[in-house]
């Protein structure tokens, strides 16, 4: 399931939500992206969010299908927040599901990995003294990336 | 061929815009196309498409590289690496 919102998340609540009714799952991974108070050494106040609603949606839908093609998932949840966030607030929740730990660590951040490099966010961090920047993509999540395209082509 | 046009972050900031429906002239016919005629219309699109390769596409939400074919899309984005997550 995705889901793109400004207000925040409770990851009990969404976890609880999962687990409701049904006794066959084994392993639940939770990962929650969280606003840091410093970026490239420097204090921030806040950050602004941006988003291309529309394609948003369907880039996290596409990611989220990938990773159920790809492990024995019982359930999936991506939530993504936009808006302006302070230090400390949520930004990101992936729970994944399944029988065993492995397939659902693994999905985890598979879907991390692949949000961040496709998903139409983009941040803008203000410092105290009101400065804003946009924030450069990393070339460590390229490389995040790589790992499964080569286990995928190891697989096949 | 009528285009609606979308810009996000920078690229929005430095356009100055952030949507706007556009005629395109027939010989417009890929993204990497449509990239050099929006430069001829001023100096904000000079500056938003000054380094190319920072730039990314979507053609009706979905990402695609500049050599891809404008045929048949309704909605363009231009907009940076995306630092979500």
């Amino acid at each position: 399931m995705i889901r793109v919102q400004e207000e925040d998340f409770d990851i009990g609540a969404e976890v609880a939500a999962i687990r409701r009714g049904r006794t066959d799952i084994g392993a639940i991974v939770t990962f929650t992206g969280t606003v840091r108070d410093v970026a490239g050494g420097e204090p921030i106040s806040a950050m602004t969010l941006e988003h291309y609603p529309g394609m948003t949606e369907v880039e996290l839908a596409r990611v989220e299908g990938n990773a159920l093609a790809r492990w024995p998932l019982q359930a999936s949840l991506i939530i993504h927040r936009y808006g302006r966030l302070e230090p400390g607030d949520n930004i990101v929740l992936v729970v994944t599901a399944s029988p065993h730990r492995q397939a659902a660590f693994e999905a985890a951040a598979f879907l991390m990995d692949y949000l961040k490099t496709s998903a139409p966010f983009w941040k803008k961090e203000e410092t105290a003294t009101g400065e804003a920047r946009w924030v450069d993509a990393r070339e460590s999540d390229d490389t995040a990336l790589k790992r499964w395209q080569r286990t995928k082509r190891a697989a096949e | 061929m009528t285009l609606k046009i979308r810009y996000f972050a920078w690229v929005r900031e430095q356009t100055g815009r952030a949507e706007e429906d556009l005629v395109v002239p027939e010989e417009v016919a890929s993204v990497g196309d449509l990239i050099a005629w929006l430069t001829t219309r001023g100096p904000e699109f000079e500056a938003a498409f000054a380094r190319p390769e920072v730039v990314r596409a979507a053609l009706d939400h979905v990402h695609v590289a500049p050599d891809a074919a404008l045929a048949g899309a309704r909605e363009v984005a231009f907009f940076p690496p995306v630092t979500g997550g």
